[in-house]
């Protein structure tokens, strides 16, 4: 029996996997008395596959940010395990390991630029990594490149607009040459435009370089193309699956305080009175293609 | 109206000087700034002035930039002058009611205020032509060997360099929470002083606040990003003499031989 779990880990484990995970705040007063506890996290059991693009969702408080910062090795479990590629988060000896393997990028993109150039920037995750110096260079102009930003090597990050920041950010990332990428809602600051160049970044690593993404959000217009997601609400996992799975339950999402996107509601309301329409559209083109279809068998039945 | 400030004021052009390693031009200052304190008699001073004159000639940066730092110390400069001048003992020059300027004090107070403005102008030429960020990547370099007495020299240039890149964030946070003052009629102009500091209050603890907070965002972004203090650490841009770094050091060696050899002169 132990073996044969052993064994199925051993082959089948995605490159994140997180098993019965919890995580408790503890608040404690001035004299550092336990004041309450508050679970942020409530034994979460996902997997994540190598190459996927995970999604996962969930209004503010919901626990999404606290189980990322478990993946980076920020935070260590209260209980359950965290493995990334294999690594227990929890091994001290593996930490630098599992955090270059599985970079970060965070909300504020003023508060995660280090280097005062943009190239000085992306080269600082390879400076602490030890990388050679040419080698540094190399990766900074490649990732840059990835992220469309390499024009804007030599300007200052305080100059450039936020979109334009967080895919600086990304690049700085990916220098590291990680295996996944989690985004703790990289586009919460960010106008439209913003948001738009780093959905459309975020989604180029993924079918260029392969890198698995993890992208936190509550946004839904940006997890349409996404393999999974997960909705996270009071710490648990409540729902799981396909976009096109999560949003046919409008109702669902709408009792756990989350907005569907625009076409996809519309289409629901219109199936609720009384038109023929499939569940979960989730782009405009797929709804005008199912409109057609329904008028043009309306007329063929005239 | 606080965004302007440029910090480290440096001038882009492109110079033998700026091009210097900053290692170089952190000595050369210092030991520039030495020589002035060293020298006794006026040929030393010409020496430095013609010294001081071909640095800022090769540096293409225009002349009027280093006077604006001058500014800042015309205060002080005048105070030194007119202390000098009268309160030196010696020879009476000129006798007005109670002040006396002696012949010693002319020659001390004339001295200072070279002395001060020498000075003045050689640091700029550095703070002109480095970029704040070799300056601190050269100081880094430079104070390497105070590891030993366990000085955390790497630290300290880190937190050089993060302030500096924050400097401009703090100074817009800065902006916006004053004008969120003001829309809701706070008054930061007028008054006296007391009453402009205790102004001051709402907009300080706002930014304490939110500079805590950034901090925090930010020690965690860069332990995300395998960020654990000096060691194991490469450089990208590592700091590495050149032949003209070579030669800089043997004319500063010059200078200073010649500036000492005016002291033996008279």
């Amino acid at each position: 029996m132990i073996v044969n779990q052993f064994i199925q880990k051993d082959n089948n484990m995605g490159i994140i996997k997180t098993d019965k995970l919890v995580f408790e705040y503890i608040r404690r007063d001035e004299e550092g008395n336990v004041e309450g506890i508050t679970r942020a996290v409530d034994e979460v059991d996902i997997d994540v596959k190598q190459g996927d693009f995970v999604a996962i969702l969930g209004h503010n408080g919901s626990g999404k940010s606290t189980l990322a910062k478990h993946i980076n090795a920020i935070l260590y479990p209260t209980e359950g395990t965290v493995w990334v590629d294999g690594m227990d988060t929890k091994d001290e000896k593996e930490l630098w390991n599992i955090r270059q393997e599985a970079g970060m990028v965070f909300q504020n993109p003023d508060n995660q630029i280090i280097g005062q150039v943009v190239e000085e920037d992306v080269g600082f995750g390879p400076e602490n990594m030890g990388v050679p110096t040419e080698e540094i260079w190399q990766r900074v102009e490649e990732s840059l490149k990835a992220v469309g930003m390499y024009e804007y090597r030599k300007h200052s990050p305080n100059k450039l607009s936020g979109g334009q920041k967080q895919r600086v950010s990304i690049a700085g990332v990916i220098a590291m040459h990680p295996k996944c990428i989690i985004l703790d809602e990289p586009t919460a600051m960010l106008d439209p435009n913003g948001r738009k160049e780093v959905v459309r970044a975020v989604r180029a690593l993924n079918d260029v370089e392969g890198i698995t993404v993890v992208l936190i959000t509550h946004y839904m217009e940006e997890i349409i193309h996404a393999d999974k997601v997960f909705v996270m609400d009071k710490g648990k996992v409540a729902m799981e699956g396909t976009p096109r799975e999560i949003f046919s339950q409008v109702e669902k999402l709408k009792a756990l305080r989350l907005d569907v996107p625009q076409v996809t509601l519309l289409a629901h309301e219109l199936k609720k009175s009384g038109l023929n329409l499939p569940d979960g559209i989730l782009t405009i083109e797929e709804f005008t293609q199912v409109l057609l279809n329904v008028s043009g068998r309306n007329k063929n039945k005239k | 109206m606080i965004r302007e400030i440029t910090l480290g004021q440096y001038y882009q052009a492109d110079s033998v000087i700026h091009k210097l390693d900053p290692r170089v031009k952190l000595v050369a200052t210092i030991c520039f700034i030495i020589s002035l304190f060293v020298v006794n008699n006026w040929f030393g001073y010409v020496v430095a002035a013609i010294f001081l004159a071909i640095v800022i000639k090769l540096s293409k940066v225009p002349f009027k930039f280093m006077i604006k730092g001058m500014k800042a110390i015309v205060f002080i400069l005048m105070i030194t002058v007119v202390f000098n001048l009268f309160l030196t003992p010696g020879e009476a020059l000129v006798s007005v009611w109670k002040l006396t300027i002696t012949k010693e004090g002319a020659r001390i107070a004339v001295m200072m205020a070279i002395r001060l403005s020498f000075l003045i102008i050689g640091s700029s030429v550095m703070t002109l032509t480095t970029t704040p960020n070799s300056l601190t990547d050269g100081m880094e370099k430079l104070m390497n060997p105070l590891k030993a007495v366990k000085v955390p020299v790497h630290e300290v240039a880190m937190m050089m360099s993060i302030a500096l890149r924050f400097i401009p964030i703090l100074l817009e946070e800065t902006d916006k929470i004053m004008k969120a003052q003001i829309a809701r009629g706070a008054d930061f102009e007028s008054g006296n002083l007391v009453k402009k500091a205790k102004a001051m209050v709402p907009l300080l603890v706002p930014l304490f606040i939110s500079a805590f907070r950034r901090a925090n965002d930010l020690a965690m972004a860069m332990e995300a990003r395998c960020y654990r203090g000096g060691d194991h650490r490469t450089k990208m841009k590592p700091l590495k003499y050149r032949r003209r770094d070579g030669i800089a050091y043997l004319v500063l060696v010059c200078y200073l031989a010649v500036c000492v050899s005016m002291n033996f002169v008279i």
